[in-house]
């Protein structure tokens, strides 16, 4: 396929995936700040710090208050990053690669831009409860993914597609997973009391993963919950089965059974392996934050490779 | 709630296509005018109100050049269909199959033989000093010496009842995925009256469309390729609309690379070659080794590969010569050199300002004409007499005069109305119609068209770059 629309597809994916992770996160820290008793304050910088665009925020609007914080993170056009501009943005990748999708995932992604649209013309952050909006674009995102895979032949196309959701989706679970780093307890004593325990569901839920953990673990346990999150080999947000996932459709690219032939492949085999090939105790000894800050340089090493490999039309004439 | 009616309907002063003078209802429309008579107004305006939304959700929207990039606006889609009887079309139909037989032997012969300068048809300065005309494109010979495959001629209807041609749009015509949603938006909105009316069937023009690319190479299964500007482009929709209906890649140029004058699309599994190009950038932009050196458009080399037939382009470079105004006046007579028949839709009178006779009317008669600089299109560049201010008839005679060549005129012509709804009322607005030719082996017109409509009130302007909107056209079997 052309190699520019591979890359339209790509990030098509990466922002629908995007403003799906920030919907969910900005849904469960409200419900979050809800349940806090008296004396811890409400957290909404970790969230902001998570997405890694903290000094952006500062510049704009300097200390951290709730309701500015869910401007610049769902409507605010400056941040690039915010729900408004990661669908704006698939949208246009969208236009640019109309002829690959099927009509009813196009009207889907124009369905979710004229919400945006409205969000930001109708000012619904200033509304007091947010929830219902978030949730409509969640569903609205969900609803892409789902149209795509009933809709949509697997052709290169589709694993292009699905390559970009599952790296977002696999540097976002990193990102909710460190945002725990950044999360302050009052005190040491704290940790492992009801409010510790309320924080580690809470990033379970952002993640959609606090069912299905339940399922197999539990009982919450930080330990538990990274290796979850991290390790876990059938859970489709764990960052593992994401590269797992993603190996699968660049192999399917390239016609490949196993190894690699070309250097998107290569990088991420490796990373791939490298999580195959630790246990949660390692992390832990190495430290989580180090671990997941490490982890996210060689993901963006790995997206670099994709484009290098298959989107770069320089390097693609060059070649042959 | 009080029921559609025509009551205040006006009729006088123009051909009405729904309506005789004496306001007895024209045949075709009947069941048209039955059926809204027992519909209450605000079903009506509701109906009207859920096309707009249709529009949105299918993404049917363009970007105005002057507006900001990223504005977005839909063209208006009035519910009203025009309805064309069967024999009216029969009409057409042959007219503008000879139009265009005609057209594609005069560009043929300009670039080649040049046989209709020696016999003295058409002055050969007035060709070679139309900016329109391509030195480069001399000897070429495209195959099946079709050079405008796809075509959408402006058809106007003038109170004497009578079709013209009004444009001939040999280059990149659009409009015809409006032709092709709207229709589907009417079956949604007047469903019992397509069961009832037997309304010709348009779905089949995207089929035609790509087997008349793929008649333009010998390549099996023949990789073909629509050519954008890109998103920002007016037309994208259409560009996107067409190549994904007809399975073709929608590509920009720096999509394509051109090696050892073969066209390659750039692609995650390397090089793949390309065989023929619907291309919808414009002549000066496709190459910039050629053209403007200083287009982004285009593909570098792509001239070349076209001349050494390694790809079709489609339509053929330089069939905006045949386009031009100025040409247009002479086209009856173009039509009777090479085919030994009269045209039967005949051309507006128009006025050659560089005939001293012509130029001398034109500048007497400025208040009652309308100009047109010779080559510009979409509504710009154009006085209307009737309805500009003594400066801007000054300011335009000014014009004429320091360059004739790039001026014609004509008389203002009272484009039929059709009944359309406004602001909850329905009342008569002007239109013209644009019908769809392909050309590759032989001529095929879908039955069916483009219908614009000049939304202001009184006004004689279609352009959707200037206001004018767009209604479904049924074309109607025996």
């Amino acid at each position: 396929m052309l190699s520019r629309v591979a890359d339209a597809i790509y990030w098509m994916n990466r922002y629908i995936e995007r403003a799906e992770n920030y919907a969910r996160f900005m849904d469960v820290n409200f419900n979050l700040s809800l349940e806090l008793s008296s004396g811890i304050s409400e957290q909404w910088r970790p969230l902001v710090v998570t997405t890694g665009d903290w000094a952006l925020y500062e510049s704009l609007y300097g200390k951290e208050k709730k309701d500015k914080i869910i401007y610049f993170l769902a409507f605010d056009p400056e941040n690039p990053n915010s729900i408004y501009n990661s669908i704006t943005r698939s949208r246009e990748n969208a236009r640019a690669i109309r002829p690959e999708l099927t009509k009813e995932v196009w009207e889907q992604i124009n369905y979710l831009y004229y919400l945006v649209k409205d969000g930001l013309e109708k000012k619904r952050w200033k509304k007091n409860d947010p929830r219902n909006y978030f949730t409509e674009i969640k569903k609205g995102c969900q609803l892409v993914y789902g149209i795509t895979d009933a809709t949509i032949s697997r052709n290169d196309g589709w694993h292009f597609g699905k390559i970009g959701q599952l790296i977002e989706r696999a540097d976002k679970t990193s990102r909710v997973l460190d945002v725990k780093y950044h999360m302050l307890l009052p005190t040491p004593e704290e940790v492992g009391s009801p409010f510790d325990i309320i924080q580690w569901a809470s990033l379970l839920k952002s993640v959609s993963a606090y069912d299905m953990y339940r399922k197999k673990n539990g009982k919450l346990t930080p330990i538990g919950i990274s290796e979850f999150l991290i390790l876990d080999k059938i859970f489709p947000r764990s960052i593992l089965k994401c590269l797992t996932q993603t190996e699968q459709s660049l192999h399917i690219i390239s016609g490949r059974t196993e190894g690699y032939s070309n250097n998107a492949e290569k990088q991420l085999g490796i990373l791939k392996s490298q999580l195959e090939y630790v246990d949660i105790q390692d992390i832990f000894e190495m430290g989580l934050h180090e671990y997941l800050d490490n982890f996210q340089k060689k993901l963006n090493e790995t997206s670099t490779a994709i484009f290098e490999t298959f989107f770069s039309m320089e390097n693609i004439i060059n070649r042959n | 709630m009080p029921k559609v009616n025509f009551d205040k309907y006006e009729t006088t002063g123009f051909y009405d296509e729904m309506f005789e003078s004496d306001k007895s209802v024209r045949p075709q429309f009947n069941l048209l005018k039955k059926r809204l008579e027992k519909m209450d107004w605000k079903k009506l305006n509701f109906l009207q109100h859920s096309t707009d939304r249709a529009q949105l959700s299918l993404g049917m929207t363009f970007n105005v050049y002057s507006d900001n990039q990223g504005i977005e606006r839909i063209l208006h889609l009035d519910i009203l269909p025009r309805i064309i009887s069967s024999s009216e079309w029969d009409y057409l139909e042959k007219g503008l199959t000879q139009r265009i037989y005609a057209l594609n032997l005069f560009i043929d012969d300009i670039y080649n033989d040049q046989k209709v300068f020696k016999d003295k048809i058409i002055p050969k300065e007035l060709i070679l000093s139309s900016a329109t005309f391509l030195k480069q494109c001399e000897g070429l010979k495209p195959p099946e010496k079709v050079w405008a495959h796809i075509t959408g001629s402006d058809l106007i209807r003038n109170s004497d009842d009578q079709f013209y041609v009004l444009e001939d749009n040999l280059r990149t015509p659009s409009g015809v995925s409006y032709m092709l949603e709207n229709r589907e938006i009417l079956k949604r909105t007047f469903p019992e009256l397509f069961e009832k009316l037997h309304v010709r069937p348009v779905y089949n023009y995207t089929h035609n469309l790509r087997d008349m690319l793929e008649s333009l190479t010998k390549v099996t299964p023949a990789s073909i390729a629509v050519l954008t500007p890109g998103i920002y482009n007016s037309a994208y929709f259409e560009h996107a609309y067409l190549a994904q209906q007809m399975g073709a890649e929608l590509v920009e140029g720096r999509d394509l690379v051109v090696k050892d004058d073969f066209v390659y699309m750039v692609t995650t599994s390397g090089l793949q070659r390309v065989d023929v190009i619907y291309r919808r950038v414009d002549d000066d932009f496709i190459d910039p080794l050629i053209f403007r050196k200083d287009s982004m458009l285009g593909t570098p080399g792509l001239f070349n590969a076209y001349k050494k037939g390694n790809v079709v382009l489609v339509n053929a470079p330089g069939t905006g010569v045949a386009d031009d105004k100025a040409v247009y006046a002479y086209i009856p007579r173009i039509i009777k050199y090479y085919l030994g028949e009269d045209a039967l839709i005949p051309n507006v009178q128009t006025y050659i300002c560089d005939e001293e006779k012509d130029l001398k009317y034109v500048l007497e008669n400025i208040h009652e004409l309308v100009v047109k600089q010779t080559d510009a299109s979409g509504g710009y560049g154009m006085l209307i007499g009737p309805k500009s201010t003594k400066e801007e008839q000054e300011e335009f005679k000014l014009k004429i005069v320091n360059n004739p060549r790039n001026y014609i005129a004509q008389p203002t012509i009272n484009l039929s109305r059709v009944p359309t709804l406004t602001d909850g009322e329905i009342e008569g607005r002007h239109v013209d119609l644009r019908p769809y030719i392909l050309y590759g082996k032989d001529i095929k017109i879908i039955p069916g068209a483009l219908t614009r409509v000049a939304l202001k009130k009184g006004s004689l302007v279609v352009n959707s770059s200037q206001g004018g909107g767009s209604k479904d056209t049924w074309v109607l079997d025996n």
